[in-house]
């Protein structure tokens, strides 16, 4: 059999897709592995990667990013997870899982109302969040001031193409229609 | 009614819009309202009453509109009970009365207003009582074809809707002289302020009435204001929106209007449905204005003075002769400024008697409407004054019976409101709704400079709320006028005087409600329909209470209100249900070789939100069964492939992993050798079966668990809650690798030759054996496990090699005389071999009913053993897993049907069980069954008749072991 080739969950997404200001394109592939801190593991876990993150942080660390993914639960993403980490945590590699798509723009904050419950002033530049994007669990992250990533499962790309350019779509034909306000 | 030749501050006039009413082409003006335009065209019969029929004008300005509801055409059909003084005119814009044929001036149902006598209160429940056989048939369908407002479209509305969340410190519902002032005081201070009114433009009442602020008029320093909202940039003013329900935590409905008025929206949304979170909200949403119940008060042309003041300011309409019917100072003032700015009013009638003398029309004191005039719209009005009726020709007659302030989200949570003697009318409790501030005419104060007063003061106590500084913001000048009422809830005179315009409710159905009993206030509203309509009786409901009240000898705050539910407007179910409408309903999870075979022509079933095929049709077949069969005997007689990416597969790692999975199973798994794999059976806490599934050692302290499709996510909430609750100190953590993994199963004698061709070193696996391998290089997982009964394995690679890999399975397997197979052929296999699935595991069957009560391990506990051995839940009278097999052999069965004895009648006492999976099985030539019946083991040889009562066909069958095929399991073992 011929060498298995790799096939990106965004194939037959139209990406990347620009409307209303903003601009949705797929995210390069990356490493992630969960990383679960067995109980009373934590101090000794930090020692080993330099870090753990808290609620809603990212920080970086064992050569890559550590993103609060949940409770208990953060996603290394392209770390070089060092020797003894597994002794503290629980890895598991889920790289395939997840389909990232950044969404960035002015229009962004506005495109997320129409999607994700969040209030976005409760996520600051450098955060991470876990909620629904849509009906679709998702990981959101919040690189810059308006500039977001959203991971969501591999398996659900179409459904999350379908939501976020209907989203933008939505923004965009209301910008068109914008008066100012009259008092 | 007509224009008048300047003014109109809600208008651009150089700005032409055409439109149509009822078939008539007309224009209007950019800015007009429907109703606006109507009355601007001297249209002032815009359709029909609910049940009289009765000829009907505009009434009001605002959203609490009950008369001038209408169809306006949208996206290619006509909507109905649109309220014109919401609908904003744009080009092309097409309206039609309702409840009226053939047209709203010559109505044939008019004929129901002769018959007024007979059809009051009560009418239908007394009247269609007998005989009985007239209900279904006659009687309800008559009374449905005449009842109802306006008519549904009758396809399906695909336009545009969303919906979106907001987030602030405070929101201020309503932006009139209170939510300004209020909004402005926190926007200095910088806090972070939604506000949100119900127009098109900001100002509330300033807009309509000639009343000054710091020495500029109102509509002014309200656009003032409104520039420095809209410049800062932590305030979002969100114009078209009405704010619809207050719920727990801060959280309010909010219905927007965005593209209602525009002639060809696109692609924006018709409306948004937006939930707004808010640490504070300040209510300042103003009053409305009420009507008075005298006889002939629903004519077209008897508006609210409020109105009249509006068209006049706003929309530059001439309401001709006009006639004031008031009750306080603040109306015979309204009727002053109105004169003084050219109106031509008439008389100013009021039942007061000391009026003053001074002022430029008639002061009619001490006087009261008694009739109106005039067949489709009014041409005079007669009013008593000492006994002396007295007629005057006019084309208005303005109402102004007091204000009623606007508390209805104040009490969206139950909160009652308190009775104000001093303004008639019911005020709102603090603390009605927590983090709530009612301020200004909401909060039952009119004056102006009361209401700049209220809103800053309310802003304050918000901001000292919010850990804010309240900014040194002077309080602006305005007029603080008395509101003086003497409260007129009915005229005494003979004839119908309405409460009730939507709901045709007059004062005689609210007394004959008493009358019969109806007595409390609930009661009479169910009894009369009042409030009922769409206005939820915004302009009835008070006067109806009061009405109550005279008839029951009560007071009007014993009477009490009815409850204060959401919506506080119409909301259309289409913006209601936005976000979850076509392929949002739900998401769509899709298997990495999706593409593929729906390529191939595979129709897809969903299972859980997965899509998988069905089965792989060829040219021809004549059904699909052609397909399952050829695909099942694939896989019995040389190699088929399926995509199993879908089941569950959970990541236990830890060093008690082990213990924690000899918890959660029945069976034991830290037994299990590293490079093993059980089947494994998991119960609920109340003992019944929960889900089975495999659970493979991959290391020591590393196991891969699997589930079912559809209950992967209930599995992982369970293991997750068992962790959490009752053992959270064990080292051991639970991951979803579902996503990560694509997996595929290779069934059939000559898997071991597929694989042999796939894997870089094929490993010599045991049955229920595993081992990580490489496929081209790429890291993979093998486990020899079987759900056909045949040799067979599943190869699981990381999900971006799915695609490749299915194709290179798919042309190998169809090189050896194999090929795909789905989900027809998977349950076939599955029958023939006894396996069971959620089909079986119906949620009600225990490991004692499958035949597996062996596997509930009796060296150890487990969740749900203890349950699972009491009594009820093992014994004969338990249905039991068996096979059914019918006697003759060409005929078809079908799950779902029950058993009985062959002798025993189809009834339920009989019953002894029911059918949970069929199949044709291409391998043994004939249908087979799973069941469960009623001690079914012991009955294995017995024979049962089928009976499915659905489809009408009966069979004899024989009762047997559940495996049919390949008993010993040779096949997948050897």
């Amino acid at each position: 059999m011929a060498d298995l080739t790799a096939t990106s969950p965004f194939a037959g997404a139209r990406l990347p897709q620009r409307f209303a200001g903003c601009t949705l394109e797929a995210l390069p592939p990356a490493q992630i592995t969960a990383v679960a801190p067995y109980p009373g593991q934590l101090a000794a876990l930090r020692q080993t990667l330099g870090a753990f993150p808290g609620p809603g942080a990212v920080i970086a660390a064992a050569g890559g990013r550590l993103v609060w993914a949940g409770r208990g639960l953060a996603l290394a993403f392209d770390a070089d997870m060092p020797q003894g980490s597994a002794e503290h945590a629980a890895l598991s590699d889920q790289s395939d899982g997840w389909a990232g798509v950044s969404l960035r723009g002015t229009a962004a904050p506005m495109v997320l109302a129409r999607l994700l419950p969040l209030d976005l002033r409760r996520l600051p530049p450098g955060s991470s969040a876990r909620s629904l994007l849509g009906h679709l669990p998702a990981l959101i992250l919040r690189p810059e001031a308006l500039a977001f990533e959203l991971w969501i499962w591999r398996s659900m790309v179409g459904s999350a193409m379908h939501d976020l350019t209907g989203a933008m779509q939505a923004v965009g034909a209301r910008q068109a229609l914008a008066e100012p306000p009259t008092g | 009614m007509k224009r008048r030749a300047t003014g109109g501050s809600a208008l651009t006039r150089a700005r032409k819009l055409g439109f149509s009413f009822d078939g008539r082409n007309l224009q209007g003006l950019q800015g007009d309202t429907l109703a606006s335009a109507l009355l601007a065209n001297g249209v002032r019969l815009v359709g029909r009453s609910f049940k009289y029929h009765r000829p009907r004008g505009v009434l009001t300005a605002g959203s609490e509109e009950p008369n001038a509801l209408l169809e306006v055409l949208r996206d290619g059909v006509f909507h109905p009970n649109v309220r014109a003084t919401v609908q904003e005119l744009h080009m092309g814009l097409q309206a039609r009365a309702q409840n009226c044929w053939p047209s709203v001036r010559r109505d044939v149902m008019a004929v129901n207003d002769l018959l007024a006598p007979f059809l009051g209160a009560g009418f239908y429940y007394k009247t269609f009582m007998w005989p009985r056989a007239f209900w279904e048939g006659l009687y309800e369908p008559l009374i449905r074809r005449a009842a109802g407002l306006g008519r549904l479209p009758q396809t399906p509305q695909d336009a545009p809707h969303e919906r979106a969340f907001a987030f602030c410190d405070l929101l201020v519902i309503g932006a009139g002289p209170t939510g300004l002032m209020a909004a402005l005081t926190a926007a200095r201070a910088g806090a972070d302020v939604i506000v949100c009114d119900e127009d098109r433009q900001f100002g509330g009442r300033l807009l309509s009435d000639t009343g000054q602020i710091d020495g500029i008029a109102g509509a002014d320093w309200a656009a003032q204001v409104v520039t420095e909202l809209h410049a800062l940039p932590n305030v979002r003013l969100m114009a078209r929106t009405s704010v619809v329900g207050a719920y727990d935590g801060g959280v309010y409905g909010a219905l927007e209007r965005v593209a209602l008025h525009v002639t060809a929206p696109g692609h924006a949304p018709r409306e948004c449905f937006w939930r707004i979170t808010a640490q504070r909200t300040i209510l300042a949403a103003g009053a409305l204005e009420r009507p008075i119940a005298h006889p002939g008060n629903d004519r077209p042309g008897v508006m609210l003075l409020s109105a009249v003041a509006s068209y006049w300011h706003r929309w530059a309409i001439d309401p001709g002769r006009v006639v004031v019917f008031g009750n306080t100072d603040h109306a015979l003032a309204t009727a002053r400024a109105l004169a003084a700015d050219g109106m031509n009013i008439r008389a100013y009638v009021d039942p007061r008697t000391d009026l003053g003398t001074d002022a430029p029309f008639a002061l009619r004191a001490g006087a009261e409407v008694v009739a109106t005039h005039g067949r489709h719209g009014l041409g005079a009005v007669t009013l008593r004054q000492k006994g002396r009726d007295i007629r005057i020709e006019a084309d208005t007659l303005a109402l102004a019976g007091g204000w009623n302030p606007s508390l209805h989200l104040a009490c969206h949570m139950n909160g009652r409101p308190s009775w104000d003697t001093a303004i008639a009318a019911f005020v709102p409790r603090p603390g009605m709704v927590p983090g709530m501030d009612v301020a200004g005419a909401a909060a039952g104060r009119f004056s102006t400079h009361a209401a700049l007063h209220d809103g800053a003061r309310a802003a304050a106590e918000s901001l000292a709320e919010l850990g804010l500084t309240s900014p040194d913001l002077p309080l602006p000048l305005a007029e603080d006028a008395p509101y003086a009422i003497a409260p007129l809830w009915q005229v005494a005179a003979p004839g119908r005087a309405w409460l009730d315009f939507a709901n045709d409710v007059t004062t005689k159905d609210v007394a004959q409600a008493a009358r019969e009993g109806f007595a409390s206030v609930e009661h009479m509203k169910r009894y009369t329909t009042q409030g009922m309509a769409p206005d939820q009786g915004k302009s009835s409901n008070m006067g109806a209470l009061a009405v109550l009240a005279d008839a029951t000898g009560g007071t009007i705050p014993d009477t009490g209100t009815t409850t204060f539910r959401p919506p506080f407007v119409p909301v259309s179910i289409a913006a209601l249900g936005a976000g979850g409408h076509g392929k949002s309903f739900a998401p769509e999870r899709r298997i990495t070789s999706d593409a593929q075979v729906r390529a191939m022509g595979a129709p897809m079933l969903e299972a859980g939100l997965w899509y998988r095929p069905s089965h792989f049709p060829q040219a021809g077949d004549r059904d699909w069964r052609d397909a399952c069969n050829r695909e099942v005997l694939h896989v019995r007689h040389a190699v088929g492939v399926c995509d199993v990416s879908t089941l569950g597969k959970i990541d236990v790692q830890g060093p008690n992993a082990a213990r924690f999975l000899d918890f959660v199973y029945t069976n034991t798994m830290s037994s299990l050798r590293p490079g093993r794999v059980r089947y494994g059976l998991m119960l609920r806490e109340d003992g019944h079966v929960m889900d089975d599934g495999t659970c493979a050692r991959l290391g020591e302290q590393h196991f891969l668990i699997t589930t079912t499709t559809a209950a992967a996510g209930e599995v992982m909430r369970h293991l997750d809650f068992v962790q959490q609750a009752f053992c959270a100190d064990w080292r051991v953590r639970l991951g979803s690798v579902t996503e990560h993994w694509a997996q595929f199963a290779v069934a059939g004698p000559l898997a071991d030759d597929l694989l042999a061709r796939v894997l870089d070193v094929p490993p010599a696996l045991p049955f229920m054996g595993c081992a990580g391998v490489t496929v081209g290089g790429v890291a993979a997982r093998l486990f020899r496990i079987s759900f056909s009964g045949e040799r067979g394995y599943e190869l699981a690679v990381p999900a971006r090699f799915g695609a490749a890999l299915f194709r290179g399975l798919l042309a190998l397997a169809e090189g050896m005389g194999g090929g795909a197979y789905g989900l027809e052929a998977l349950n076939v296999l599955r029958i023939e071999k006894g396996f069971v699935t959620h089909a079986e595991i119906d949620g009600r069957v225990t490991a004692f009913d499958l035949g597996m009560a062996g596997m509930v391990s009796a060296k150890k506990d487990c969740i749900g053993k203890a349950a699972s051995q009491r009594p009820g839940l093992h014994g004969p009278e338990r249905l039991q897993l068996v096979g059914l097999r019918p006697v003759a052999h060409g005929t078809e069965i079908a799950a779902g049907a029950h058993l009985y004895a062959p002798d025993a009648p189809a009834t339920a006492p009989h019953g002894q069980g029911h059918t949970t999976s069929v199949a044709y099985s291409p391998t043994l030539e004939r249908w087979l069954g799973l069941a469960l019946l009623r001690d079914g083991r012991a009955r294995h040889g017995s024979m049962m008749r089928l009976d499915d009562g659905l489809r009408g066909r009966q069979a004899a069958v024989e009762i047997c072991n559940p495996v049919f095929f390949d008993p010993d399991g040779g096949r997948m073992r050897g």
